[in-house]
């Protein structure tokens, strides 16, 4: 009776060893090169450099979520990055935290240029350097480059810059579906 | 002259916009729904014929309580309930389950998997188009465990028995279990030469386990004269009803076809094997549900295989394992296991069976060099 | 990997008019016998015509002429040497009342920059310059000569002919469009039958131009007269071949008319002509012979008008720039009798519904639709996909419909990409047969779109995020150079230090490097932290204002460029002073008060900058004015 039981536990204990030799070997052999894990989630956020997230910047913020802060903080990127992150994370998506700001139409920047001073203050707000000017010169936004970050409205002293939303063109310009009582057919009146 | 230009710019300007295409074939799902139910009537008349009125009180029962079922679920999932209903998909359901049930099963037989059909299968997957498995396939298999002998007690066909049950009668037996004159279906079923009578499928394999051999079985009472041709008649007016949806192209020709060569196949094997104990395939496919289902039941698109090849397995596959499962399973017949089963596969079936889109995995260059 | 037909193997098939056949494809009613009776007729030339500046893929041109031009048919409006620019024409002599943006014959409708010319009836043409002896021009000249034309293909995209004709490539098949598979249309059939002659000497153009070993011109069979018309103009060309193609959506379009003709298929990611296929359509054809034999840029184009709601559907010479309206009213529209009023550019299966009807034609129309009420079906609801694949059965391309709208629906792109979403050519084939009425192509439009935004927004961020980091490098080093000076300085301090006292020279030295040093760490501040000199500037600006009256007198001795820094400085103290106030609740007069305070303080000052002190004075006024309102916002 007792010799049955120890070859058991025995045989138990040989087949433990040897699926921890297995696997030990195949997680050193196999193991997969990835990105660390703040660069993959510094890739899913919009790069707007705002600030809304309470971070100084996209990859302070990615830093933060790989250390466990939440994910619903960045209003730029909105319900769609909220959900990339959640894939990523293995977490549950939640709406965007309201304390951070609202999901809101693509902006940029505009400065009314006749208006502007020279100060350079924007310039030195600017995340991305896509404000041009020099001290006392007038400045300018390159459109290209604005991210919409809204960094650069609350510095300027004479409040010269505007955010607006880039104008629709034949070649931005999307099917949608009209938001009709009707359903999702695309059935729209033009007056 | 210009005023009016002007004018007509105007009302075109209040024109509609919609997106392309702008041309539209005139067959809505529910006129789809319909094509199906009126293709089943052959099949039903010969079955009413030989098998008399139960199958018409089912199949009505069946439909009034599929559109009831649809109709509160759909309320009580505050979802549009007239456009659901019109599109008549619950009781094609209903319809065809009735089909498959035996004749003079009791009304609460039908009224159970009907409900459970159209609620629980359909719409708490998320209601048409959503469901994983054939709605009235899975009613089926869920009776046929629940209640055994309600849904194997069938009659033998009416011109064997020896007292042809009328219209009242019916109504009286599956609404109550007796007829009017007092008789239940037991006695009935005795009646003649005092056989317990069920389906041919049932019969062989009853037979098959007193150790006689399948040609004893096919010998035996049931199958002689007309009554024996009842069955097959009966599988023919659905094949009928079936070439009439190909042709009219409701339904592709991949699962029919593919369905009844793996059935062929695999009882041709077994026949092959051991002629004695497996009868072969001619007997599978006019005897049992095979032609229903093929054109039928496992054609059902929602929880079908999507893609030609896809379609072309998945039939294969039903066909096979209803052979298999007839031969082999304690239940004589087998489309609703078979059709179950293949409901679980169809989401990896379709997926390695994508067909390859144009201009993929082609050779960027094949002129000929000069 | 499929392995397609050689040439031999094709020629052989042709010649015994075997074609192959391409998946799926619908068969809806034709129709096209309402318009195709009657011989093209010419519109009488419209008042105004609106000319938008881009009608085709490719590149903007830059306009040459300016409102108030008098301007001839044929005469250029635009110019521009990008390669895939076209310019376009002023298809009839007038002057130029407006160059504004109207609204476009896009599905958008959103207006685009268009000449808008009101003609003068006398339909003036510039000269010609006509290339007789096409044979012996380089090719280059021709290429050019179908640029300066302004053709871009007039069967679909619009994609410009020259470009697609400067292929260097070896092409086996010269494939020549006449199939018009789109129900309704009859544009190609009409202009194949009455101008076969003229198409057919486009194609001697092209193929002089691009030598293909064979020309195949492929007609619908459901245009005898056309297959016969072209068969005769054709016949003494021993390498063109005219085909007859079975009648089926989409036989016409290019990748299934490469299909049915050759068996190869365009890669996914390729052209047709790395399959050894270019093709043109038959208007191209005819556009070409007219830019090269007579010299005619392409101002005119056969649009098929046509339609249950008009009285005399047919087809017409309309001038590029006619206004829609004006093309159906000539084939007798009565909108009063229109419970639907709806009018489509393009076919059923392909075209766009007009949001106005001064859209113009422009050079892609091939027709005008304006059904009756019963005529197309309107689609009411979307019901549920039942996933009955009559979508998968039909479309060209052996995509699966069915799976890309669930994942198009559901927004998962990723998957819908998987399932090749990009490779369908939205021919509408899907949406046709759908039984629960789906507007498929829709879902992939918009699915599409959103991809090639989210593409967009993804390069962008890439791009953002590379500037903020080289920024961050940036300031990062000139940090580091800032204290590395100071750290240089410091150390120079030190070691005149040490040698102090030995002589006086030293002494001297080491006085200079320490001015040096000052120097040089002042140099640095200057240069690198603007924001530092800025709060500098703010703080001695703060000292200034604590005694306003003096300011004046101060500034007076400084130069007016310092008047106005000390200005500006000023005016933006006040404005936080008076935000500040405002923040401890002064109502609103007294900010109006301080403000009217920085005015006078700004006229007080040398009138050297006047101007830009009051605009300072301006700018300052509003920030205020905002920051009290929005003050008071908060406050209520």
């Amino acid at each position: 009776m007792i010799t049955y039981v120890s070859y058991a536990i025995l045989a138990v204990a040989v087949l433990a060893v040897l699926f921890g030799l297995i696997l030990g070997y195949a997680s050193i052999k196999f193991k997969v090169q990835s990105d660390p894990l703040v660069d993959q989630i510094d890739n899913l956020l919009p790069q707007t450099q705002c600030g809304q997230c309470g971070y100084p910047g996209c990859k302070p913020y990615a830093e933060a979520i790989a250390n466990g802060d939440e994910i619903n903080k960045c209003p730029p990127g909105g319900e769609a990055t909220i959900k990339e992150l959640a894939d990523l994370m293995g977490v549950e998506a939640k709406p965007l935290d309201a304390a951070h700001g609202v999901e809101d139409v693509k902006k940029v920047a505009f400065i009314r240029e006749d208006e502007c001073i020279g100060c350079t203050k924007c310039i030195q707000a600017c995340p991305v350097d896509a404000i041009l000017g020099a001290a006392k010169q007038m400045h300018t936004v390159i459109i290209d480059e604005c991210t919409g970050c809204d960094l650069c409205v609350d510095p300027c002293p004479v409040d010269c810059i505007d955010m607006i939303p880039l104008a629709e063109t034949s070649q931005n310009w999307k099917w949608k579906f009209n938001q009709s009582g009707t359903g999702d057919i695309p059935i729209r009146t033009v007056q | 002259m210009p005023k009016q230009k002007r004018q007509l710019n105007k009302k075109i300007m209040t024109a509609k916009s919609s997106s392309s295409p702008h041309h539209h074939i005139q067959r809505g799902t529910g006129a789809v729904m319909r094509i199906v139910m009126f293709a089943c009537i052959p099949g039903i008349a010969l079955q009413t014929f030989f098998f008399g009125y139960g199958i018409l009180i089912q199949v009505l029962l069946a439909m009034a309580t599929a559109v009831i079922a649809e109709a509160t679920i759909l309320e009580l999932r505050k979802k549009p309930v007239e456009h659901a209903l019109k599109d008549c998909s619950a009781l094609v359901a209903g319809l065809l389950l009735a089909i498959c049930l035996p004749p003079l099963a009791p009304w609460w037989i039908v009224v159970i998997g009907t409900c459970f059909a159209v609620v629980i299968v359909k719409q708490l997957y998320g209601g048409l188009g959503y469901n994983l498995f054939n709605p009235a396939m899975a009613a089926y298999v869920m009776l046929l465990i629940s209640f055994p002998v309600q849904m194997t007690s069938w009659l033998p066909p009416a011109v064997l028995a020896e007292q042809t049950i009328g219209l009242k009668d019916t109504v009286y037996i599956i609404l109550t279990g007796y007829t009017s004159n007092g008789y239940n279906l037991d006695q009935l079923r005795v009646a003649a030469d005092g056989l317990t009578m069920a389906t041919p499928l049932d019969h062989v394999k009853t037979a098959l386990t007193q150790n006689l051999t399948v040609e004893e079985a096919i010998n035996s009472e049931i199958f002689r004269g007309s009554s024996g041709i009842g069955w097959s008649l009966v599988a023919l007016g659905y094949l009928i009803g079936g070439l009439a949806l190909l042709k009219l192209k409701i339904i592709n020709w991949h699962i029919p076809l593919s369905m009844i060569m793996g059935a062929v196949l695999c009882a041709s094997l077994l026949y092959l094997i051991d002629n004695s104990i497996y009868p072969g395939p001619w007997f599978h496919i006019v005897n049992g549900s095979l032609i229903v289902g093929a054109f039928f039941i496992a054609t059902d698109p929602v929880s079908a295989s999507t893609t030609n090849n896809g379609r072309l397995i998945f039939g294969f596959a039903i066909g096979m394992w209803t052979i298999i499962i007839r031969t082999f399973g304690n239940y004589p017949d087998a489309i609703a296991f078979s059709v179950i089963l293949m409901n679980m596969a169809v989401p990896l079936i379709d997926y390695y069976t994508r067909p390859r889109t144009y201009g993929h995995k082609v050779k960027a260059k094949s002129i000929s060099k000069e | 990997m499929s392995v397609f037909a050689d040439f031999d193997t094709i020629m052989e098939r042709l010649a015994s008019q075997r074609l192959w056949d391409f998946p799926g494809g619908v068969r809806p009613e034709g129709q096209k016998a309402l318009s195709n009776k009657h011989a093209i007729e010419t519109m009488p030339i419209p008042q105004k015509l609106f000319i938008p500046l881009k009608q085709h893929i490719g590149v903007d041109a830059d306009l040459v002429v300016k409102v108030g031009d008098y301007v001839k048919r044929g005469q250029a409006l635009t110019e521009s040497h990008n390669p895939f620019a076209l310019p376009v024409h002023a298809s009839s002599s007038g002057t130029i009342i407006e160059i504004a943006p109207k609204a476009s014959s896009h599905p958008s409708g959103i207006e685009e920059l268009t000449v808008v010319i009101e003609t003068d009836g006398k339909d003036d043409t510039v000269q010609y310059h006509p290339i007789s002896d096409y044979l012996n021009q380089p090719h280059s000249a021709l290429i050019e000569a179908i640029c300066k034309a302004g053709i871009s293909g007039m069967g679909g995209a619009g994609f410009p002919t020259h470009v697609k004709s400067s292929n260097v490539k070896p092409i086996e098949f010269l494939i020549i469009n006449g199939v018009e598979c789109e129900p309704y249309i009859s544009a190609d059939d009409r202009l194949m039958r009455e101008h076969a002659w003229q198409i057919r000497q486009g194609i001697d153009i092209l193929a002089h131009l691009l030598s293909p070993k064979q020309v195949l011109i492929a007609v619908e069979d459901n245009k005898p007269e056309a297959l016969k018309t072209i068969s005769i103009a054709c016949q003494q060309q021993t390498n063109y071949q005219v085909i007859s193609i079975p009648t089926k959506y989409p036989a016409g379009g290019e990748k299934q008319l490469i299909q049915v003709l050759t068996s190869r298929e365009v890669p996914s990611d390729g052209l047709p002509i790395d399959v050894g296929c270019l093709m043109y359509n038959v208007g191209t054809c005819y556009a070409i012979s007219d830019a090269i034999i007579e010299g005619k840029p392409l101002t005119e184009r056969v649009v098929t008008v046509t339609g249950k709601a008009l009285s005399q559907p047919k087809n017409i010479w309309a001038r590029i720039g006619t206004p829609v309206a004006d093309c159906i009213s000539a084939a007798g529209y009565d909108r009063d009798r229109q419970v639907n009023p709806n009018i489509i550019m393009g076919g059923p299966m392909m075209g766009f519904t007009l949001r106005s009807g001064q859209c113009p034609i422009i050079k892609t129309t091939n027709c005008l639709l304006a059904p009756a009420a019963k005529e197309l079906p309107t689609i009411e609801q979307e019901k549920p996909c039942i996933r009955c694949s009559a979508c998968a059965d039909a479309c060209p391309v052996s995509l699966l419909p069915q799976q890309l709208f669930w994942y198009s629906k559901s927004k998962d792109y990723d998957v819908a990409e998987e399932y090749n979403l990009f490779d369908c050519i939205e021919c509408g084939a899907c949406a046709y047969v759908c039984p629960s009425e789906i507007p498929l192509v829709h879902y992939y439009r918009m699915a599409k779109a959103d991809i090639r935004q989210q593409q967009l927004d993804k390069e962008k961020s890439e791009k953002a995020r590379i500037r903020f980091e080289s920024r961050k490098a940036r300031l990062l080093a000139e940090k580091k150079a800032r204290e590395e000076k100071h750290r240089q300085a410091a150390a120079a301090r030190k070691n005149a230090m040490k040698s102090d006292g030995s002589n006086a020279k030293d002494k001297i030295a080491a006085a200079l490097a320490r001015a040096k040093a000052k120097k040089a760490q002042q140099a640095t501040i200057d240069k690198s932290a603007n924001d530092k000199s800025g709060n500098d500037q703010l703080a001695s600006n703060q000292s200034v204002t604590n005694n306003p009256e003096q300011t004046p007198a101060n500034t007076k001795e400084n130069t007016p460029d310092k008047n106005e820094k000390i200005a500006a400085a000023i005016a933006r103290a006040k404005a936080k002073k008076a935000q500040q106030k405002m923040s401890s609740d002064i109502p609103l007069e007294k900010s109006a008060e301080s403000n009217e305070q920085v005015t006078d303080n700004n006229n007080n000052q040398s009138g050297n900058a006047l101007s830009k002190k009051e605009k300072i004075a301006a700018a300052v006024a509003r920030a205020k004015a905002k920051k009290a309102a929005q003050q008071k916002n908060n406050d209520s």
